[in-house]
């Protein structure tokens, strides 16, 4: 009975025993708790700090403006503009397809916008607002907006683009920006340029675009944010503001730039109009063009197709990396070699018979004239451009010579002109044919190379480069598309140095010889004098013709029999006003046939613009 | 003098409130209205509502206080009663409306019944064992193991683990200090150790994640783990001295989830440091070691049973929010005392207080 009673004192005992045992464990328990945040706090506090750091703080690139790209008296070539998105936000779409289908009825949505819709939507798991249209008219801007309240999951979405006004005018010069794939990546790593574009998604691709890129982009501001875990902005502790890219004045003309272009009709080639004073590039031509606009978000199937598998080979930049024998456009250079080199005097002469051969042997390397020139001294030799003087010449002065010669002219090496790509062109040497094929050079070689054939071959960029020097007495000056930067920021026009590449010395009267004898070739009784009647001043020119097939021995080119891409190409080289030249010129016009009547008309109509403020009306389509 | 009447008459009033606990309480809760000012990112809107229940608290602690054990021993069963009525309640209900956590939440008081358990059980239990006239035998401990079990299992189908977990080891001390056999206590450790595999598989996935997350928060960083870390980052960056008050960074820029509730302790040990939390649980171990004085003390079963597992219980609180937000224990929803914002748990923690403080008060009146 005792046993079912309770004592309170063991009781009182027993519990506080066990009390006692409570209160060790919370102390233990205590103890564990604080080494924890020892270890916390102490030990590991390196190692969170940092942490706590890298989660506060985030840095928001601030993207700058890209730079303007104008033409020398401000009429804009590339611009920035805004362009309306229609995005979809699938989670908060009761019916996506349901959407789509009225907003169709509102603005054009064609079945690739929905392909790429469903690809983008399908990549994103529609977590994320996705375009639907790109590019929406202000038309359509507005009949969306009217409409907004219907579409609770539809937003139009403004950004800034680039914009090429001209279209496919001046496209080679200015190229285009694109987006930016892994090459520029690498390109931009290898240069530690990556913090640079982070927030940008464009990069210049090609032209002025790419080549100026840098001073274009301008520099990336940013922004020291607190985030929240989700990445939320929560304040701003520190801001550097981006610097806007800078306005790119061309040395183009760009009225002058359309002349040349209009001029070529239907025609393909290039044409290079270089100030040859200073070397400021005023137009620069390769025809046909692009529509730049294409490129900028990524060109779609379709049109790169067209583009890139069209004969006509639009995306050739034909003046910058098109690599043509230059035909007869040499002949100034090479009479002039001779006068340097004391190989001619101006008054020799030479009984022409119509072909060039050597002592015992029976291959004729032939005139273009049949029955040749007559008695041919140096001034008929141009102004008729008779072939056989230059073959004897050529010979006579040796390719090794000639090499040296005409690389002082810029022949066979880049010009260095601000644009990216530019090919080399070629004039050949005993020891380039030797590294080239292993083989020997043969006189053979030399005799065709002095009518701009055999190895030889320019660029139209490398022609106009020559000439200009020619018509700048021999100093020869780097090429360049810019003609002043304008710093966006201070609004300070910064000029473009010329730089003097080479200067070439002459006696004066050598290359007054030259000169009048290529202003014989515009006058009346040269080759190209029928695209040169009546012009208020006087123009130093040279026609050349290209051969694109070799014409077989016995044979006779007859340009009916050929099919067009074999046809001859077109040249024309000049420089005006004779005696004070503000502008020198070549001209390519693809299989075109002779330089006098297709290419000098081209020639004429941007120095009739340039030199008197208006050309001629177009007339009917070029032969 | 003047005064003298009313001065005898608040001397009355306050006399129930232990010096002790009545100190320790206001500097913690000074404290916590510091602490919460900048975890709440230097808003007053939820100081302010916070001294509001505080005001109410503090009112429900006088309250207790100053009501003599025996009327609180008999309220014991009353409120179990209601209590366990007011779970079957939210267990019927919730099956009609998805969820039993919502309809709490619409409730006009937002009071949750299982939160009134965390009280009503652990009195229930001490009445029990205060009611027997016989030492407590195996009858007792099945008869109160039961009354521990029903309203456990209703709060785990909830589901709500965490607090399941809390009203369970409240009712536990009860048994522990009524005197339940260490041999008993070892079987049932043991049992539950063998049936973990068994628990495991009933648990929810959201728990099983809890769990392997809390093995290794770094696995999962943005996901489960996120909380932890988070934390852990929170106060490892605080370091000794702390940054300094409303100078933390990682709860103001929201890193930190529930900043003012179950997560201010990372709040406070970023801003004040290991010197600052070192204070806090000091304080903390003045309560609950008052509270084992008290419970040494108590005149009566009850309120000794009742003293004793309260301060286990704050003590407990204590330990899993710091362990969890320290990263030693898995996240569980349980509040830190008087740091957490949130009425609900301090009323509850303000009546513990004013239970500790009725048993001390009236501990002569009713001397055997």
């Amino acid at each position: 009975m005792s046993n079912s009673l309770r004592n309170p004192h063991q009781e009182r005992w027993k519990f506080r025993y066990r009390l006692g045992i409570a209160w060790s464990l919370v102390s233990v328990l205590f103890l564990v708790l604080i080494g924890r945040l020892g270890w916390l706090q102490i030990v590991a506090h390196r190692y969170y700090h940092t942490l706590a750091e890298a989660n506060r703080i985030a840095i928001v690139p601030l993207v700058p403006n890209r730079g303007l790209i104008l033409d020398r008296h401000g009429i804009i070539m590339a611009e920035n503009r805004y362009d309306y998105d229609l995005e979809i936000n699938p989670r908060l779409c009761d019916d996506v397809d349901d959407t789509i289908t009225a907003l169709s009825r509102l603005v054009a949505i064609g079945p690739s916008d929905q392909r790429l819709f469903q690809k983008m939507r399908d990549e994103t798991h529609g977590l994320t607002a996705i375009p639907i249209r790109t590019h929406l008219s202000d038309e359509e801007v507005a009949r969306f907006s009217v409409n907004r309240y219907r579409f609770p999951c539809v937003d139009i979405e403004a950004r800034l683009t680039r914009h090429y006004p001209l279209g496919e005018e001046a496209s080679h010069l200015i190229g285009y920006i694109g987006r930016i794939n892994e090459d520029d990546l690498d390109r931009l790593s290898d240069d530690d340029q990556e913090s640079q574009y982070r927030g940008t998604n464009h990069i210049g691709k090609t032209g002025v675009e790419s080549h100026y890129e840098s001073l274009l982009h301008g520099t990336t501001g940013s922004e020291q944010v607190e985030t929240d875990a989700a990445g939320h902005g929560v304040r701003q502790l520190a801001k550097t503001p981006p610097i806007s890219g800078s306005d790119l004045y061309l040395s183009i003309d760009a009225k002058l730039q359309h002349v040349a272009e209009e001029s070529f009709g239907t025609h393909h080639g290039a044409l290079v109009a270089i100030n040859p004073a200073n070397g400021e590039i005023l137009a620069f031509v390769s025809q046909p063009g692009f529509d730049p606009n294409l490129f900028i978000d990524g060109i779609d199937q379709e049109h790169w197709n067209a583009l890139n598998q069209s004969p006509d080979k639009p995306l050739n930049n034909r003046a910058l990396r098109g690599q043509y024998p230059p035909g007869s456009t040499v002949k100034p250079f090479m009479a002039l070699a001779a006068l340097q080199l004391g190989r001619r005097s101006a008054e020799d002469t030479l009984a022409d018979p119509g072909y060039f051969s050597f002592p015992g042997s029976s291959h004729r390397y032939r005139d273009w004239r049949e029955g040749g020139h007559g008695m041919v001294n140096m001034r008929t030799s141009i102004v008729q451009s008779c072939d056989t003087y230059y073959y004897s010449l050529a010979n006579d002065i040796g390719i090794d010579t000639l090499h040296d010669f005409f690389t002082q002219f810029g022949f066979g090496q880049k010009s260095g002109i601000d644009l990216d790509g530019e090919a080399p062109g070629l004039y050949p040497s005993t020891a380039w044919k030797r590294k080239r094929y292993h083989q020997d050079w043969f006189a053979g070689d030399t005799v065709i190379s002095g009518i701009g054939q055999g190895y030889v071959l320019a660029t139209p960029l490398q022609l106009a480069v020559a000439t200009a020097t020619l018509a700048n007495h021999g100093v020869r000056m780097k090429p360049h598309v810019v003609h002043a930067i304008r710093n966006a920021t201070t609004g300070k026009m910064e000029p473009f140095a010329p730089e003097i590449m080479r200067t070439l010395s002459f006696r004066p009267q050598d290359l007054n010889t030259i000169t009048d004898a290529m202003v014989g070739v515009t006058s009346p009784g040269g080759t190209a004098a029928s695209a040169w009647t009546g012009t208020t001043y006087s123009v130093a020119g040279k026609t050349g013709t290209a051969q694109v097939v070799g014409v077989r021995q016995g044979e006779k080119y007859n340009a009916n029999a050929l099919a067009e891409h074999n046809r001859d190409h077109g040249l024309f080289i000049a420089f005006a006003p004779a005696d004070h030249p503000r502008i020198a010129i070549a001209v390519l016009v693809e299989n075109g046939g002779h330089g006098g009547s297709v290419a000098a008309p081209i020639a004429r109509r941007v120095f009739d613009y340039y030199l008197t403020g208006k050309a001629a009306p177009l007339t009917s389509p070029l032969p | 003098m003047k005064s003298s009447p009313i001065r005898t008459l608040i001397r009355q009033w306050l006399a129930p409130l232990d010096a002790t606990l009545l100190r320790t309480t206001i500097f913690l809760v000074a404290f916590s209205l510091v602490v919460l000012y900048s975890a709440a990112g230097m808003e007053w809107g939820k100081v302010v509502s916070q001294l509001r229940n505080l005001g109410l608290a503090f009112a429900i602690m006088w309250l207790v206080a100053r009501t003599q054990p025996q009327i609180l021993m008999r309220l014991a069963f009353p409120l179990y009663g209601i209590a366990l009525l007011a779970l079957i309640g939210v267990a019927l209900f919730g099956e009609i409306s998805h969820g039993a956590r919502r309809w709490l939440h619409l409730g006009p008081l937002h009071l949750q019944p299982s939160e009134l358990m965390k009280l009503a059980l652990p009195m229930a239990l001490a009445r029990y064992f205060d009611w027997r006239t016989r030492p407590p035998d195996w009858r007792d401990f099945s008869v109160t193991a039961l009354m521990l079990g029903v309203p456990v299992a209703l709060v785990l189908r909830q589901p709500d683990l965490g607090t399941a977990l809390l009203i369970a080891t409240s009712g536990f001390y009860i048994l522990y200090f009524a005197g339940l056999p260490w041999k008993v206590m070892g079987i049932l450790g043991g049992s539950i150790l063998a049936a973990l595999p068994l628990i495991w598989s009933h648990l929810h996935g959201y728990q099983k994640k809890r769990i392997l997350t809390f093995m290794d928060p770094s696995q999962d960083p943005l996901g489960a783990g996120y909380h932890t870390l988070q934390s852990m980052i929170a106060i490892g960056s605080g370091g000794v001295l702390g940054k300094g008050w409303l100078h933390g960074t990682q709860a103001h820029l929201d890193f930190l989830p529930e900043h003012t509730t179950d997560f201010i302790f990372a709040v406070f040990g970023e801003e004040f440091g290991l010197i600052g939390e070192l204070v806090f649980l000091g304080a903390m171990l003045i309560l609950i070691t008052r509270g084992f004085y008290i419970a040494n003390e108590g005149s009566t079963p009850f309120t000794r049973l009742m003293a004793g597992a309260l301060s286990m219980t704050l003590f407990t609180y204590t330990f899993v929010n710091m362990g969890m937000v320290s990263g030693i224990l898995p996240v569980v929803g349980v509040p830190l005392p008087f740091l957490s914002y949130g009425g609900t748990s301090l009323v509850t923690l303000f009546s513990s207080i004013g239970l500790l403080m009725s048993s001390h008060h009236h501990r002569k009146l009713v001397k055997q």
